[in-house]
């Protein structure tokens, strides 16, 4: 036990900086503390829950009642794709603001000053909080049949594939936001001025066709926009929808008089994904 | 002093091995400011070397220049081999780090926090579960393992950092200010868990503290002050430089004692309400004493120069030198606020 690390000589030994294995494993690590802690949590699943299911039956049935019955489809079936959309952005948005809570408890230190790069640090929040986000989301499917949406094995799966396209553009953005807020009392701050705003004018809610001009130019640079229509559409199209209900419930979102085909809708969520994980990145390098 | 720098050759011989920490003319300026100038000093493979000075003296900012987190203005340091500015990465990846905050998750376990590190520090998939146990035996912890972070006690959560930077086997392990806010009792509990591992895993020890007591565990002391390096030696021979031994005695005749004394062979002289003896070693001394000086004795102190009085003469010269009489106060006051 004496001829440890202590008695060899301390030079010469000289490995490289960085392995992609390592940095990879580092990745996988940090995604799986994410999953730990999501678990360990009950009270953050369930409040998670919470709003999301406020907004599908509390406004839901409010709404239906002003808004009707058409051709058998109303508010709640509307709305539904939306509320998990905003189940999924809400819950990506909490496992990224983390970051906050990691810098204040220390841990985010633990991180920085290991010697990994800021990359797999970031690609594993990013696969962590989108993860978590997709669960969530998926949880909400379960509530589908009592607002009468028809599930199919082929819609779960590409609600799914969609909820994680959506979640890591939303963790990403997260993470470069949380890797420039310095204390806690800024969160409350930024998910009032951004997350809101951004849920509301997202067309989870209500249809963006048809919208004044202003407020539909503010819908359509909302990255959150591009990402909630596609599920929507792939819920709707699952549906024995009348071509009645079809007008009255529209999807698709018209730029300059054209509308935009599914394909471009996910190009550009997959573009602000990239940008914004390339942005926290950068947030997370500027600190330490 | 000759003998006692000899000592610290002797000390530094036993090593093989180019040193583990080495460190030329290492200066961090700020602006007009010099938090550390041109500091030289080089630690020996195994050794326990504390940096001890007062807050603001620059033992933090020459901790975060040797753990690459914060660049050199000038001069250089290596560290377990390789250079602080051109290989950062590397000397990371053998150094182990404990700051003065607490940095680990409390909502995981004790082993996810380890395993979580041993995946930073890249350890080898087959080496991390028995490192997990190896280093959570050292710090007697282990039956604590499966439990929430949340759950420990803040002496616990400390001990379980100081695991936790040696788990990846580093070179040198890094503590700033590593018993700042622990009881006494936790401590030298902890102190016990730091010379273990110095002894069993024969890592260098590198750290900092204004703890006088805690200095004592060190094979040497650096007292940085102003940035820079004032003593530089073993705890007992920073001793030994500003006096020695004493025992003051308080008799019902001093005369009949200091004849007593004297004629026995000790040296002594009359002092203000007493006798005071000087001695090589005041424990094994009182009881002789006490003998040879014939009389019924109403008081002994015995006083070995401590860390305090080190820290007073060295940082009281120092200071007197340069700012006139009013300071070595405040450095009497610092001093004393840990005895």
């Amino acid at each position: 036990m004496t001829t440890l690390s202590g008695a060899q000589p301390t030079t010469g030994v000289d490995t490289p900086d960085t392995l992609l294995s390592d940095e990879i494993r580092v990745a996988g690590m940090v995604w799986e503390r994410e999953l730990i802690r999501y678990t360990r949590n009950r009270t953050r699943i369930v409040s998670g829950l919470m709003q999301p299911v406020l907004f599908l039956f509390v406004l839901g049935y409010g709404m239906s009642g002003l808004v009707g019955t058409t051709g058998g489809f109303n508010f709640r079936q509307f709305v539904f794709p939306g509320v998990v959309a905003m189940s999924v952005v809400m819950t990506a948005i909490f496992s990224a603001i983390s970051i906050v809570w990691d810098r204040e408890f220390g841990f985010l230190r633990e991180m920085l000053v290991a010697p990994v790069s800021r990359t797999a640090l970031v690609l594993g929040k990013t696969a962590g909080g989108a993860s978590v986000a997709a669960v969530q989301g998926t949880i909400m499917l379960v509530l589908a049949p009592l607002v009468g949406v028809h599930l199919t094995p082929l819609l779960v799966v590409e609600v799914i594939g969609l909820e994680l396209l959506m979640a890591v553009a939303m963790t990403a953005f997260g993470v470069f936001v949380a890797s420039r807020i310095q204390r806690m009392e800024a969160f409350q701050v930024v998910m009032q001025m951004l997350l809101m705003p951004m849920l509301f004018l997202s067309g989870a809610l209500f249809p963006l066709n048809g919208l004044p001009a202003w407020l539909a130019v503010i819908t359509r640079i909302n990255p959150l926009t591009y990402a909630v229509d596609p599920l929507r559409r792939v819920v709707f199209a699952a549906q024995n929808m009348s071509p009645a209900a079809r007008a009255r419930f529209p999807t698709g979102i018209t730029m300059f008089g054209h509308t935009l085909p599914i394909t471009v809708e996910l190009a550009l969520v997959v573009v602000f994904a990239l940008a914004f994980f390339v942005l926290a990145i950068w947030g997370l390098s500027r600190t330490e | 002093m000759t003998d006692l720098t000899l000592e610290g050759i002797e000390l530094r011989k036993q090593d093989t091995g180019p040193p583990a920490i080495d460190v030329r003319k290492l200066t961090k300026r700020y602006g007009d400011l010099a938090a550390v100038d041109g500091v030289d000093f080089s630690v020996a493979q195994g050794e326990v070397f504390a940096f001890l000075g007062p807050n603001g003296a620059g033992k933090s900012t020459t901790i975060k220049m040797l753990c690459t987190l914060a660049h050199p203005t000038s001069g250089g340091a290596r560290v377990a081999g390789f250079d602080v500015v051109s290989r950062a990465k590397a000397v990371r990846r053998h150094i182990g780090l404990v700051f003065q905050e607490q940095t680990l998750d409390d909502q995981l376990t004790a082993e996810e926090n380890l395993r979580f590190h041993a995946v930073l520090y890249g350890v080898p998939h087959d080496q991390v579960g028995p490192r997990i146990t190896r280093v959570m035996d050292l710090v007697a912890l282990s039956d604590r393992r499966k439990d929430l972070v949340s759950t420990y006690s803040g002496g616990m959560a400390r001990r379980l950092e100081i695991a936790r930077g040696m788990l990846h086997t580093p070179k040198v392990l890094f503590l700033d200010e590593p018993t700042i806010g622990l009881d006494p009792q936790t401590r030298a509990l902890m102190w016990e868990d730091v010379l273990r591992l110095r002894d069993e895993e024969g890592v260098t020890i590198f750290l900092t503290t204004h703890y006088m007591d805690e200095a004592e565990f060190a094979d040497r002391i650096a007292i940085i002050d102003h940035g820079s390096i004032i003593a530089l030696d073993s705890p007992s021979a920073l001793k030994a430089s500003v006096g020695k031994d004493t025992v003051a005695l308080e008799t019902t005749d001093d005369t009949t004692a200091l004849d007593s004394l004297l004629s026995a062979g000790y040296t002594a002289e009359r002092t203000e309400g007493g006798l005071t003896v000087f001695v090589a070693d005041e424990e094994a001394a009182v009881g002789p004493i006490v003998a040879a000086v014939g009389v019924p004795v109403r008081t002994v102190r015995a006083h070995r120069p401590t860390l305090d009085d080190v820290f007073l003469h060295f940082t009281g010269r120092e200071i007197r030198e340069q700012h006139g009489e009013a300071i070595p106060m405040m450095a009497r006051a610092h001093g004393a606020r840990r005895s």
